[in-house]
């Protein structure tokens, strides 16, 4: 009995926290990038500084007629928001927390993470094709060109931090991780994270829903609360990203008082990479589709592999 | 020696200054803007100082300006003879044709209109930006004193003439 409410318990709470952070995130972008603009944001929702801004959004997208348009492929079109939204929920069901605050401890936790979201872009790809929709087919398109080109460092560098610390298992990485690494793995941490942008399409590798281009990509012909869903997709992917590169590259919980503050630590070092995230987004403009590939393959992958390679070279020297 | 990534970084410190920064956005029906003295809001007019001397009707470059007035005899004092007077009857700004060029005001001889800074006057329909004399008057307690003279400046005549007159008559 005991065992079916521990169960519950952790299913409520990582689905808590799949509803609460990323729209802390949005709410954190929607001001600090007012701010980084000389503006002030949302100032009106809920009174003090628009904090329910986010919560209106989802009331209007609620609200919103749910249309599909005559030519789509209708059941894939419906599909495409849950495939998109629901990978980064089972995801962060085995990303740790605290030593003991996992959803589910994985043995081949890494592996299981990288495939899974592997799954959320094909929502994008499906949303794409069944939209019957020039601009959207245009933008599942990049979206999938964008995949191809940067799944392969992402999983190199990741594939650098297993080699390290000798085991797939992502409490385990955190446990074996050591303060040094830091600077050990610092080109595979760049190259994570900037891979793992390009994989959430967030700008400045926004080129699959370049708005000005093909007005939302893949996204267009969405409206409603399956438009809210790609959305929550997104920010989903932010949090899922940076808690990933929290726990690969940065020691997860580790820190001063970690049997104690082990949870705010790994939650703090996520919330710290979401506002470079953001922060990216503001300063940097968005990169041609030509100049996307060329950071991908002539950029990442070499620095990745490069890391794969002093990673196994050190680790042999230190055991 | 130019270091790379230079740029990149130079970046991400212009967007994270401005954050420090305060906002320049103005939260305006809340907080009234702060205009300059001499802002160009709503045109208001004295009606008693207006001689229906036509000449801010007939200068206006778009013609939004209609007046019609009457002439009324004023009885004779005793010893005198009768005089007559123009009275208004009808002194209309359309603020939907007027451009804001502020002629009317510098051509008035009688210092009939001024400048007030109000500018909250949208209408949803377009023929309320018509306002008659009675709006235009209610404009009146809107307009600001002038600027004081510049103490440094040339002394106004008219001061001067004043000062004259009084001397004057105070050492014959």
């Amino acid at each position: 009995m005991t065992e079916v409410l521990e169960v519950v318990l952790r299913i409520v709470l990582v689905l808590g926290a799949f509803l609460v952070l990323p729209l802390l995130v949005g709410q954190t972008e929607h001001k600090a990038m007012a701010h980084m603009q000389s503006r002030l944001g949302p100032m009106y929702a809920g009174g003090f500084h628009g904090w329910a801004q986010l919560v209106a959004d989802g009331v209007k997208f609620a609200q919103k007629e749910d249309v599909v348009p005559a030519a789509a492929d209708r059941a894939v079109f419906k599909l495409a928001p849950a495939v998109a939204m629901i990978p980064y929920l089972v995801v962060l069901v085995a990303i740790p927390v605290g030593p003991g605050w996992v959803g589910h401890d994985l043995d081949a936790g890494l592996f299981f993470v990288l495939a899974v979201m592997g799954v959320g872009v094909l929502g994008a790809l499906m949303a794409g094709w069944a939209s019957a929709n020039k601009f959207s087919l245009l933008g599942g398109l990049r979206t999938a060109a964008q995949l191809t080109a940067y799944e392969l460092p992402f999983i190199l560098a990741a594939a650098s931090v297993a080699m390290a610390a000798g085991t797939l298992s992502l409490p385990g990485i955190v446990e074996a991780w050591e303060p040094w690494w830091l600077l050990w793995q610092l080109p595979g941490a760049v190259v994570f994270f900037v891979a793992g942008l390009a994989e959430l399409q967030r700008p400045p590798f926004d080129m699959p829903v370049a708005d000005s281009e093909i007005i939302f990509g893949a996204f267009t012909e969405y409206t409603g609360l399956r438009f809210a869903f790609f959305l929550l997709a997104e920010y989903a992917g932010i949090v899922v990203l940076c808690a990933l590169t929290t726990v690969l590259f940065l020691g997860g919980w580790r820190g001063p008082f970690d049997d104690v503050l082990g949870v705010v630590w790994t939650l703090l070092k996520t919330l710290a990479l979401a506002f470079v995230v953001i922060w990216l987004r503001v300063s940097y403009p968005r990169l041609r589709e030509d100049q996307l590939q060329r950071l991908a393959w002539q950029g990442l992958v070499p620095v990745a592999l490069g890391q794969l390679a002093l990673t196994g070279v050190v680790a042999v020297m230190v055991s | 020696m130019k270091v790379p990534g230079a740029g990149l970084a130079k970046g991400l410190a212009v967007t994270l200054r401005t954050m420090g920064r305060r906002s320049v956005t103005a939260q305006y029906p809340d907080v009234k803007p702060e205009l300059p003295p001499r802002s160009r809001g709503v045109i208001a007019l004295l009606e008693e100082n207006c001689t229906v001397c036509m000449l801010c009707a007939r200068e206006c470059p778009d013609w939004c300006i209609y007046i019609d007035s009457h002439k009324e005899t004023i009885p004779a004092p005793p010893g005198g003879r009768e005089r007559q007077r123009n009275v208004l009857d009808r002194f209309d700004i359309d603020f939907s044709l007027c451009m804001y060029c502020g002629i009317c005001i510098e051509v008035c001889p009688f210092d009939a209109l001024f400048w007030s800074p109000e500018f909250e006057y949208a209408e949803l329909d377009i023929r309320d930006l018509t306002h008659g004399k009675d709006r235009l008057g209610q404009w009146m307690p809107t307009v600001p004193p002038p600027p004081a003279h510049d103490e440094h400046g040339v002394r106004p005549k008219e001061l001067d003439a004043a000062h004259k007159a009084v001397d004057k008559a105070v050492e014959p």
